[in-house]
């Protein structure tokens, strides 16, 4: 039993350098004065300043947020339905078929999903003359569409684990039922509703291969701007770029990982108090 | 609770909760599925949009999945991709298990950081993650010159190189998916040894057995529902994969997702597309479907 800890600490610390290192290496290289990418020519911030310059960046960033705000709203609301309808709708008619399109676009390789969005959107310009041009409004109605399976999964988990007798009881001591909806059901999966909208913007807005199938001449994301740069090879303000994404996502996810464990840590301290003022 | 349901089914809420994502998923889902499913057995033609129902063979034309098998351009493709997938899940085990492992043996608030710094990368773009390795593996990157000094320093002196021809290779590809789908493979891992009862060791360790037996006899049979499902969540969409092969992948030797986008747009065959996508959706249903069986068995038994 003593051996086998120190093997395996060895094998985390491994890991994670080989899932920090290449980060590291990047972030380093956006500070290189050298226009060559992989060659060290002493420190510098004037990548960060050119980025800065750059209106086709902030153009696709603006376009990027747009759409994974609007996709990202849509496919939580359709999500969180999709998701109450599996847990509480019983057995409706066509619910095998439903629970099939909801994990189907889960496991579906994303450049079959590209293609069948391209075709369909092409043919309904020829069939019914919309969408005569593609772009924002085809980006986001694909992003709602694989997105939106993601949310309900989560609510779905949540749905599973909810104790139904706060319901009942509500509706025991005279609550009307849109009031237990709004009252009881919402706030209770509203963690749940909240991350799958985290989740489906995270998508949206790093989503490279379904986006460029369905975007059209003038809508470039910021990944369609990367993965247009990054295929003729490593530049050094592609590096600051991800530097500074990858520091708002890290920052992102300690905001959100600190204010989750506060929330928990007080539902935690209310339970001990509900359970002690009641005897 | 039935109360609850009984007043959305008499309002007819129920019918706008179910029918509004239904609706949705089977017009923006099912219906560009069933296209592409029968653009599959379509004919190509040079009209615009290029391909037809009638022609030669009425209705129906198989010769896209005919060339499936009978060129060898697709075979080797499905070959190429089948083999990166399974290379790179056998190595996100390998990795990944002890980590996994270790994580469960680490103290409560350590394991949450570290937790965390296993999700941290997977919120980061995808596309730049693929990229910060584009950067290591070039010719004239640090970790390309640090690894050719060691192999120089292996080999005889007559193999010796300048720098490592690490891009564009299938050997990057496997590289850059083990990096980007560890992740996937780490946390179903970390789940369900999570869930095993220490004490269980420690009387196979009381018993007289040595650490490496436990593992072998009590650990790992435990968690074979978490190794499968880990497999699968990293095999599946490395099959599928059309970022990591564009970027750091041979050209000369393409993943099957590369083939599809290239019938599709470079060379304008929507009906060979459709085939090649279909044929590839038909390799995916057989390791999901095995993923539910497992599943459900491993909810039977709990």
């Amino acid at each position: 039993m003593k051996r086998r800890p120190t093997f395996l600490l060895s094998m985390l610390a491994f890991g994670f350098a080989f899932f920090y290192v290449p980060i590291l290496s990047m972030i380093v290289y956006s500070f290189n004065a050298s226009r060559l990418a992989t060659v060290w020519g002493g420190f510098s911030t004037k990548w960060y300043a050119a980025l800065w310059s750059n209106t086709k960046v902030i153009e696709a960033l603006m376009l990027s947020l747009k759409i994974a705000l609007v996709s990202a709203t849509i496919a939580t609301i359709l999500g969180t339905l999709a998701g109450i309808a599996l847990v509480r709708m019983g057995k409706f008619r066509g619910r095998t078929l439903f629970s099939g399109l909801v994990t189907a676009p889960l496991i579906m390789p994303e450049v079959i999903t590209g293609v069948s969005s391209l075709i369909f959107f092409l043919l309904l310009a020829q069939w019914i003359g919309w969408p005569a041009q593609r772009g924002f409004t085809t980006i986001t109605l694909a992003h709602i569409t694989f997105s939106m399976v993601f949310v309900t999964t989560i609510v779905q988990a949540r749905l599973l684990q909810f104790d139904r007798a706060i319901e009942e009881a509500a509706m025991d001591l005279g609550s009307r039922p849109w009031q237990v909806l709004f009252d009881i059901t919402l706030p209770v999966i509203s963690p749940a509703i909240l991350s799958g909208w985290l989740l489906a913007f995270t998508i949206s807005l790093d989503d490279v291969v379904i986006t460029s199938f369905t975007t059209g001449p003038g809508s470039t994301t910021l990944p369609l701007l990367i993965w247009s740069k990054v295929k003729l090879g490593v530049t050094p303000d592609i590096n600051a770029l991800a530097t500074l994404m990858v520091l708002a996502v890290g920052l992102g996810v300690v905001v959100a990982g600190i204010i989750m464990n506060r929330t928990e840590a007080r539902r935690l301290a209310d339970e001990r108090l509900a359970y002690r003022t009641n005897g | 609770m039935a109360r609850l349901k009984a007043w959305f089914d008499r309002s007819g809420w129920s019918d706008l909760i179910v029918g509004l994502p239904y609706l949705w998923l089977v017009l923006f889902f099912l219906l560009p599925f069933l296209i592409v499913v029968a653009m599959s057995v379509a004919t190509k033609t040079p009209t615009a949009p290029p391909f037809s129902f009638g022609g030669e063979h009425p209705w129906i034309n198989l010769g896209g999945y005919a060339r499936l098998f009978g060129d060898a351009l697709y075979v080797r493709a499905f070959l190429i991709s089948l083999m990166n997938a399974a290379t790179a899940t056998f190595f996100c085990l390998l990795i990944g298990y002890p980590m996994a492992l270790a994580l469960t043996r680490v103290s409560k608030s350590w394991r949450n950081i570290l937790l965390m710094l296993v999700i941290l990368p997977f919120w980061t773009s995808f596309l730049l993650r693929v990229y910060a390795w584009m950067g290591l593996m070039g010719k004239s990157s640090w970790f390309n010159a640090a690894l050719t000094d060691v192999w120089n320093w292996i080999v005889p002196i007559d193999w010796a190189v300048k720098s490592l021809p690490m891009m564009h290779s299938n050997f990057a590809v496997v590289l850059v998916m083990v990096y980007t789908y560890l992740p996937f493979m780490i946390l179903p891992l970390y789940a369900s040894l999570e869930r095993l009862d220490p004490t269980l060791d420690e009387a196979a360790l009381d018993l007289g057995s040595r650490p490496w037996q436990v593992f072998l006899d009590v650990t790992l049979p435990q968690s074979i529902p978490g190794i499968i499902a880990g497999g699968l969540l990293v095999f599946i969409p490395a099959a599928g994969e059309l970022v990591i092969p564009s970027l750091v992948g041979d050209a000369a030797a393409p993943m099957i997702g590369r083939v599809i986008s290239d019938e599709f747009s470079s060379a304008r065959d929507w009906p060979m597309a459709s085939a090649v996508a279909v044929a590839l959706l038909a390799l995916m249903v057989i390791p999901t479907m095995l993923y539910s069986h497992y599943q459900a068995r491993a909810e039977g038994t709990k």
